[in-house]
Order: structure tokens, then C-alpha cells, then sequence
């Protein structure tokens, strides 16, 4: 290598350096910018909303919201104590919104006798709700014809 | 024999007698009251790995106030009479520990909905006798409670029902409950 190649590696080389530190300032996780080392304030707790009425839907085909808190719940593969009570068993004596007849369907489209694995664990779809903001600032508007 | 003797002797029969009570009687609740405590529980590995562990996570162990309920507060009556009989019934869980009735996991669990069973029924015998000497009905503030459970405990009292009708493995996992309620279980198995 030549010295005039070796002079612009290292200008080149400099200016990248200066640019990734440039660029790193802006750039932030959702910890904040604090280095590894330091203790940051710890996060607020986010507090689930207690029971109030079933949640209207945002959009067509959206998985309702969980209009109640569930901390202590349980999915296991013994056990499913949403299914405790939205089963279509236990609906009716529980007051609870019973789980839709999609959710008895095998991939194949195939109707179960009970439901199906793969919509066995809730959580996976339908979430309780926080009074949190929203992370990202966004334009969405619900659908005019779900609303009550 | 001179009055005074006997009165005399009367008088040291009593206060024997009083000194043996209290050390017998005494020393008879207070051994009692030795096994009628968390660490007691759990010092056999049956109860601190399987049930112990679980009870970890719950809202008994762990709370916003820090009032606990240990294993005896419900699985151990309050009143004497019918605590001694549960003691006299827990010799019969002596005997299966030498047993090693359930010394392992897949023991364990092989025996839970039979164990679980055992406790469901006899709360609903008792009408969740230990749960209320916390928890009780006539002083519950409804307007505190959420919309499930104002509806659920005032539906529930009306018909009779107990606590454990309902709030079954709130301490402790549930045994597989594919033979007590299908339609919350994924598959048989």
C-alpha cells in the first residue's frame, strides 16, 4: 500500500468514526440513552384496568379486548381458567362472553369437538388493557360501523 | 387426722395439680402449635417442592400489604376441637411419607386431582370454614369489588354456594381437569 492509499483509508476510516458517533447520539432504546453502567429511574408500573364492560372493536376481525385484569390467571396444558369461564359450558353460569365458534376450527378448517390447539392460548390475541399512552404517535381512526 | 392436715394436703394436691395442668396441657397445645406453622410445613420436601413452590406466585404469599396466609390458616382449622381432629387425620400423611406415597414429581402429580379433591370436598362440607375466618361474606363491600364479582358473590350467596365453588387453585396449581371441567382442557391426555 502506498501512502497515498494508506492516508485516505485513515481520512475515510475517521470520517466514519465521526459520523457513527453523530448518528449513535440520536439513537435511542427504549432503556433511554444512559450508558450499561448507570442506574436509571426505574420504569412507572403500568396498572391493568378493573372490570368494566366488554370493549368495543377498532376493526373488523380484531380479537376482543380483555375488558378485566389477569394477573393470577393460568393457561396450562391441564387447566385454561379463561376457559373457566367463556367455554361455552360455564358461559352462561360464569356471566362471561363465550369464545367464538372459529376457535373450534383445526387449520384444515376441520370443526372440533372442543377447542382447538391453536386457539387454546388466549393471550396470544386478546390482551387486558393499560391506561398507557402509545409509544408511537399514530393517525389510526376506528372503523365507522363498529361503533356503537 | 387434724383438719389442718387435710385442708393442708388439699391445698398441695391443688396446687399441683394446677402447676401439672399447665405444664401438660400447656406444653400439649404449645407442641401442637409447633407443627401448625409454614416452616413445619415445608420442612418435608413433599410439600416444599410441589405445593410450596406454586404457593409462591399467589396472592396468599405475596401481596400489596403483606398480610399472608400460611399453609395452616387454611388448611388447618381454628377451633380446637376440630383442629386436633384434623392433626389426628394428618397421621394417615405420616404414614405415606414413609410410604413415599408421593416422593417424586410424576408421583405427584399422578395423585393431585385425588389429593385436590380431598380438600375440595371438605371445604364444601364445611363451607370454606378456613377461608372465612378471613374472608367473610357479611362484610365484603361490594361497591369495592369489580363487575365480575359483585355479580358472582351476590348470585353465588343467594344460591348457597361456598368459596371453593369457585375459587379452586388460587393457592396451588390445578390438578389436569379434563375429568372435573372438559370444555376448559385443551385435549384429553
Amino acid at each position: 500500500m502506498n501512502m497515498q492509499a494508506m492516508l485516505k483509508t485513515m481520512l475515510l476510516g475517521a470520517v466514519l468514526v465521526c459520523a457513527t458517533q453523530a448518528f449513535a447520539e440520536h439513537v435511542q432504546s427504549l432503556r433511554g440513552d444512559s450508558s450499561l453502567i448507570q442506574d436509571t429511574a426505574p420504569p412507572e408500573v403500568k396498572y391493568y384496568e378493573k372490570d368494566g364492560q366488554p370493549i368495543d372493536r377498532d376493526y373488523l376481525q380484531q380479537p376482543p379486548l380483555i375488558p378485566h385484569k389477569i394477573d393470577q390467571y393460568r393457561i396450562t396444558i391441564k387447566f385454561n381458567q379463561c376457559l373457566g369461564c367463556h367455554s361455552w359450558q360455564n358461559y352462561k353460569t360464569r356471566n362471561a362472553t363465550k369464545i367464538s365458534q372459529t376457535h373450534f376450527e383445526s387449520r384444515d378448517g376441520m370443526v372440533l369437538a372442543n377447542v382447538s390447539a391453536r386457539r387454546y392460548f388466549c393471550t396470544q390475541c386478546h390482551v387486558p388493557q393499560t391506561g398507557a399512552t402509545p409509544l408511537v404517535e399514530n393517525t389510526f381512526q376506528p372503523v365507522e360501523v363498529m361503533r356503537h | 387426722m387434724s383438719k389442718s392436715i387435710v385442708k393442708k394436703l388439699g391445698l398441695a394436691c391443688l396446687a399441683v395439680g394446677v402447676v401439672l395442668g399447665i405444664i401438660l396441657w400447656g406444653g400439649f397445645n404449645w407442641s401442637m402449635e409447633l407443627t401448625n406453622n409454614e416452616q413445619f410445613c415445608i420442612s418435608c420436601h413433599e410439600m416444599k417442592d410441589n405445593v410450596y413452590q406454586e404457593y409462591k406466585t399467589t396472592i396468599h404469599y405475596s401481596n400489596r400489604s403483606g398480610v399472608r396466609a400460611t399453609c395452616p390458616d387454611c388448611h388447618v382449622p381454628k377451633e380446637w376441637i376440630h383442629k386436633v381432629v384434623r392433626k389426628i387425620q394428618a397421621t394417615n400423611e405420616l404414614y405415606h411419607k414413609a410410604m413415599g406415597t408421593i416422593d417424586t414429581r410424576e408421583k405427584f402429580e399422578a395423585h393431585r386431582l385425588e389429593l385436590a379433591k380431598h380438600v375440595w370436598t371438605v371445604m364444601k362440607e364445611t363451607d370454606s370454614r378456613e377461608c372465612r375466618n378471613c374472608h367473610k361474606f357479611d362484610y365484603m363491600d361490594y361497591t369495592a369489588q369489580g363487575r365480575r364479582a359483585i355479580q358472582q358473590h351476590t348470585e353465588g350467596f343467594d344460591q348457597g354456594k361456598t368459596c371453593i365453588d369457585c375459587h379452586k387453585g388460587i393457592a396451588h396449581e390445578l390438578p389436569d381437569m379434563y375429568k372435573v371441567d372438559p370444555s376448559a382442557v385443551l385435549l384429553k391426555h
